[in-house]
C-alpha cells in the first residue's frame, strides 16, 4: 500500500506525516505521533475514549481516517494544560477525584472541552447527555459531572 | 488499498465505476470504519467525497431544502430553516450515535447503510424525500423509499453516488415528527420507530399525510393505509386507533434480541399514533 502524505495542525502546531490509506486518525496519533492521550477503547466509536475534536466538532479519531486529516485543525487532551497549569477541567477532575483508572478520562476531558465551548453554562442533565458518548466504568459518572459542572463555573469567571 | 479525495462529483462517479475491486465511498465514515475493522468489508478503493464542492451544504432553494451527502448530521441540527420546516427529519437524524458520531456521521450515509433500523430514514420516508443519484449515464432523483431493497443492500448501479437528499418546500400548517422506542434514553438502536409526515387545514383536518415504520421489516415500510386513517379528518380517537391498527399489521418484524414480534407490532401502532400527535400539534392542528 502506497502511504499517504498528510499536513494538518495538531494543538497549533504544524504537523507533517506518512500514513497508510486504511490507517485510523487515533493509530497515527498514538503510534505514528506520540501522542497516547487518546485511547482505544473499543476502536468503534462506541466509547469515545479516543475523542479529539477536528475543525471545533468532537469526533471519535478510531472512526477517521488519518488521511482525512489533510488540512484540518486537529485538539487533543495534550493541547489542554499550557506548561504546568492544567485546564480548569483537569484540575477539577483531579479535585472531585473523577477518574479511577484513566483510561476514560483523556476522552471525558475533550469531550467536556467542546461541551463548554458550545455552552459554558449547561445543566446537569446537558452534561449527561453531551457526555453519553463517552463510557466509564469505574466512576459511576457522578464525579465526573460534578467536576465539569465546577470547571463551568471557574471558567466562566476566567 | 488507495484513499482518494476527489474534487468534482464527475470525478468521484469515474472512479467508483472503473475501479477493478471494491470501493466504497466514504463520507462520515461511522459505519464505514466499523465494519472495515470488522473485516465485513475491505475495499480496494476508498472515495473520500468530503472535499467536492457543495458536498457539505445545505442550499435553501424555490423548490424546498438540498442536503449534501457529506453533510454531518450536527449540522443538520443547527440549521434553524431545516428545523423549523422538516423537525421530524432533524430530530431523526439527531438521535443517530454519540455527540462524536454526530460530527461525522451523514443521512445518506444512513440511508445507504440499508439498516431497517436506521433512524433517519423513516422520517426521510415520511418526509416524501428524493435522493438525487448521480452514475456514469447521468443523474436521476428517485424516492428514498426506493434506495434500500434489503438490510446492508440498495438499488444503486455501479458507479452510483448519491450526492444530495431533496425536501421540498412546506405547504402551510405541516409538519414531521419522528420517535423511536429503545430500552434506554439514548445511544441506542431503535427496536421499531415511526415518522409521521402531515398538513392539515384551517379547520384543522389532515388533507395530506405519510407515515413510516422503521425496524419492522427488512427495509423501512411506508405506510399507505396509516396515511388513509389520517387524510380527510381530524386527529380524534377513531383515526388514531385506525392508525395504530393499520401500522402494526403492515409490520413484517422478526423476534430477536432486542424485541419480541408481538412487541414490535404493539410499539409501531403506539409510535405511529404519537407522532402523528406531535406533528399535527406542530402543525398547528386542533
Amino acid at each position: 500500500m502506497a502511504g499517504v502524505a498528510v499536513s494538518t495542525t495538531i494543538n497549533g502546531d504544524s504537523v507533517e506525516y506518512l500514513c497508510q490509506p486504511d490507517e485510523t486518525l487515533l493509530d497515527v496519533l498514538r503510534d505514528r505521533l506520540g501522542l497516547t492521550g487518546a485511547k482505544e477503547g473499543c476502536g468503534t466509536g462506541d466509547c469515545g475514549a479516543c475523542s479529539v475534536i477536528v475543525d471545533d466538532r468532537l469526533v471519535c479519531s478510531c472512526l477517521m481516517l488519518g488521511a482525512e486529516a489533510e488540512g484540518r485543525r486537529i485538539e487533543t487532551v495534550e493541547g489542554m494544560a499550557h506548561g504546568d497549569t492544567l485546564h480548569p477541567l483537569q484540575q477539577k477532575f483531579l479535585e472531585h477525584a473523577a477518574l479511577q483508572c484513566g483510561i476514560c478520562t483523556p476522552g471525558f476531558l475533550i469531550a467536556a472541552k467542546d461541551l463548554l465551548a458550545k455552552n459554558p453554562d449547561p445543566t446537569e442533565e446537558e452534561i449527561r447527555f453531551g457526555l453519553a458518548g463517552n463510557l466509564c466504568r469505574c466512576t459511576g459518572y457522578d464525579k465526573i459531572v460534578r467536576a465539569v459542572q465546577d470547571a463551568a463555573i471557574v471558567m466562566k469567571q476566567a | 488499498m488507495r484513499y482518494i479525495r476527489p474534487l468534482s462529483i464527475e470525478d468521484a462517479v469515474g472512479q467508483l465505476a472503473g475501479s477493478a475491486g471494491p470501493a466504497a465511498i466514504l463520507a462520515g465514515g461511522s459505519d464505514l470504519l466499523v465494519r472495515m475493522k470488522g473485516g465485513f468489508v475491505e475495499p480496494e478503493l476508498i472515495i473520500d467525497i468530503k472535499s467536492i464542492a457543495g458536498l457539505r451544504d445545505i442550499r435553501e432553494t424555490a423548490d424546498g431544502f438540498s442536503i449534501g451527502a457529506a453533510v454531518p448530521c450536527a449540522v443538520l441540527g443547527e440549521n434553524a430553516a431545516l428545523k423549523k420546516a422538516w423537525p421530524g427529519v432533524v430530530e431523526a437524524a439527531k438521535l443517530i450515535g454519540s455527540k462524536q458520531v454526530q460530527g461525522r456521521c451523514t443521512i445518506v450515509g444512513n440511508l445507504c447503510n440499508a439498516s431497517p433500523a436506521a433512524d433517519s430514514v423513516p422520517a426521510l420516508v415520511a418526509a416524501g424525500a428524493r435522493a438525487v443519484v448521480v452514475g456514469p449515464s447521468g443523474k436521476r432523483t428517485i424516492a428514498v423509499e426506493t434506495v434500500p431493497t434489503a438490510p446492508g443492500r440498495t438499488s444503486l448501479a455501479k458507479g452510483e453516488i448519491i450526492e444530495a437528499i431533496l425536501l421540498d418546500k412546506r405547504a402551510p400548517r405541516s409538519a414531521d415528527a419522528y420517535l423511536r422506542f429503545i430500552p434506554r434514553t439514548e445511544m441506542d438502536i431503535a427496536v421499531v420507530s415511526a415518522g409521521v409526515n402531515l398538513t392539515v387545514d384551517a379547520a384543522g383536518i389532515v388533507t395530506a399525510a405519510r407515515v413510516a415504520i422503521g425496524a419492522a421489516a427488512p427495509t423501512v415500510l411506508l405506510v399507505e393505509e396509516g396515511a388513509q386513517a389520517l387524510i380527510g379528518r381530524k386527529l380524534d380517537e377513531a383515526a388514531l386507533e385506525r392508525l395504530a391498527k393499520v401500522c402494526a399489521g403492515a409490520c413484517r418484524p422478526i423476534d430477536d434480541k432486542r424485541g419480541t414480534i408481538e412487541f414490535r407490532r404493539k410499539v409501531a401502532g403506539v409510535l405511529a399514533r404519537r407522532a402523528a400527535q406531535t406533528a399535527y400539534a406542530r402543525a398547528g392542528g386542533k
